[in-house]
Order: structure tokens, then sequence, then C-alpha cells
């Protein structure tokens, strides 16, 4: 029951953010509907730890920005490879093992993986994500292990 | 302050601007659809990203840089899966990247 009261806070807050009027009517709209929404999401069965991870709000503020810096640097690495006129790539197909448990975690790190310029998650084959690297460097960084550690912290929730 | 967080904002669109029309050359320069994708998510990351930035340094602590954020954590979640969905879909169709080095060991 937390979970949806929880998710009707968060449509509520949704629907304040994107309305921008504050008359008592639409006010009381936004709650009616935020409120039967969250009802409608728990008859569905999908207003839990997955379809709404409010638990790993904590975590995302240190993963995100960790993320974000891994961003900027592989996209100006990509950058850099775009721009010289040689074309320095050099395409790498391999097998990144997760240790992550749940499905959300598995997500985030395959999502992760192909948000970040230089990679992409191809398939999931059990435990392991087939990656799709532009350079055999990128490969080898992402063998190292290093974002899979930060997803399973993250999925962990600290 | 108000000259130096416009300097900002033309900073970041202007970056923004160039990250985009690098991703789009490197979508013409890539050998094969897989290396495409890598070069089309620049464009998803840092053109999209420094471009919403600089509108949320312009438009200051208003709703609209709310909405803002919202545009980019949406961009930030969606355009993943849709890389994701071409590479697999290429996979499944048994389309053959252009490789220099395969350490999957052995087919599919």
């Amino acid at each position: 029951m937390g979970q949806v009261i929880s998710m009707a806070i968060v449509m509520l807050i949704f629907w304040l953010t994107l309305s921008g009027n504050y008359t008592t009517f639409l006010i009381t709209a936004g709650v009616i509907s935020s409120v039967l929404i969250a009802l409608l999401a728990y008859r569905m069965n999908v207003a839990d730890r997955e379809g709404h991870p409010i638990h790993l709000g904590l975590s995302a503020l240190t993963y995100w920005p960790w993320l974000t810096w891994q961003i900027i640097f592989s996209a100006l690495n990509v950058t850099r490879i775009i721009v010289s006129p040689s074309l320095p790539i050099s395409p790498t197909l391999t097998r990144v093992k997760m240790s992550q448990k749940s499905d959300v975690g598995r997500v985030t790190f395959a999502n992760s993986i192909t948000l970040t310029p230089g990679t992409i998650s191809v398939d999931i084959e059990g435990d392991e994500i087939l990656v799709h690297a532009i350079t055999s460097d990128n490969a080898t960084d992402l063998e190292a292990g290093g974002m899979d550690k930060r997803c399973a912290q993250f999925e962990g929730g600290s | 302050m108000d000259t130096a967080l416009h300097i900002l904002s033309w900073v970041l669109l202007a970056g923004g601007g160039f990250f985009c029309v690098v991703g789009a050359i490197g979508i013409i320069r890539m050998p094969d659809a897989f290396t495409r994708l890598h070069a089309a998510s620049v464009i998803d990351t840092l053109g999209v990203g420094m471009i919403i930035t600089g509108l949320m340094v312009e438009s200051g602590l208003t709703l609209t840089t709310a909405r803002l954020g919202i545009i980019l954590l949406l961009v930030f979640f969606t355009s993943p899966v849709a890389g994701h969905a071409i590479a697999r879909s290429m996979r499944h169709r048994n389309v053959e990247p252009v490789l220099s080095e395969d350490r999957t060991s052995g087919g599919k």
C-alpha cells in the first residue's frame, strides 16, 4: 500500500509540474486522476518495486552523477574517433558478466552500457550481456567490471 | 551575472549543436549499422544533454526548467532502449557486424 501512496504522490507532482495553472478545479482534477492511476496500477499488479522503484531514489543520487561523467568522457572519445581522418575503429563483440540479481538492476546495467557512447548491449544470454564496442579498448574497459560493480551497488540501494 | 549566465547557456547550446553535427557526420562515415549506432548515441547524450542544459540555464529557476528536466530524463531513459532494440533485431535477423575482433568464442 505504501507503494500505491507514493506512486500517487509522484503522479501528483508530475501533474503539477506539467500543468503550471494552480486553480482549485485543476488541482482537484490532478488529485483525482493520480489516485485513480495509482489504484489502477495496483489492480494491474504493476505498483511494485519494479514498476515504481522509489527505493532506488537515494542511490540514484550517487549513481547518476558517476554515469554522467562516464557518458561525457566516452562521448568525447567517440567524437575524437569520428573527426579523425583515419577513423580509428576496431569493432569488437564481447560478453560481459553481470552480477545484478533483480530485473531493475539488469535493465539499469544494460541501459547504462547502451547510453554510454562506444558500447551497445545487443542481447542477454543467461547472466552475460553480449556487447558491441566500437574499439577493443572500450570492450576491455567494460570487461574490467567497474560499471557492473557500480550497478550492483546501485541495485542494492547504497 | 546575467551576462555570465547568457554566455554559459550559449556555450552549452553551441556545444550541443556541435556534437549533433559530429554525430551526424559519424552516422555517414561509419562502415556498418552497429558502428553507426555508436555515432548516433553521441547525439542522444552530449548533443541533447548540452542543448537542454543550455535551455535550463536560460530559463532559470522556473517551472520550465523542471519540465526540461523531465524531457532530459525521458530521452536518457528511452534512447538506450531504442538503440538496444535496433541492435537486438539486427542480431536476430543475422545481420553480420563488421568486426576486427570477436571475443565471444564461436557463434551464437
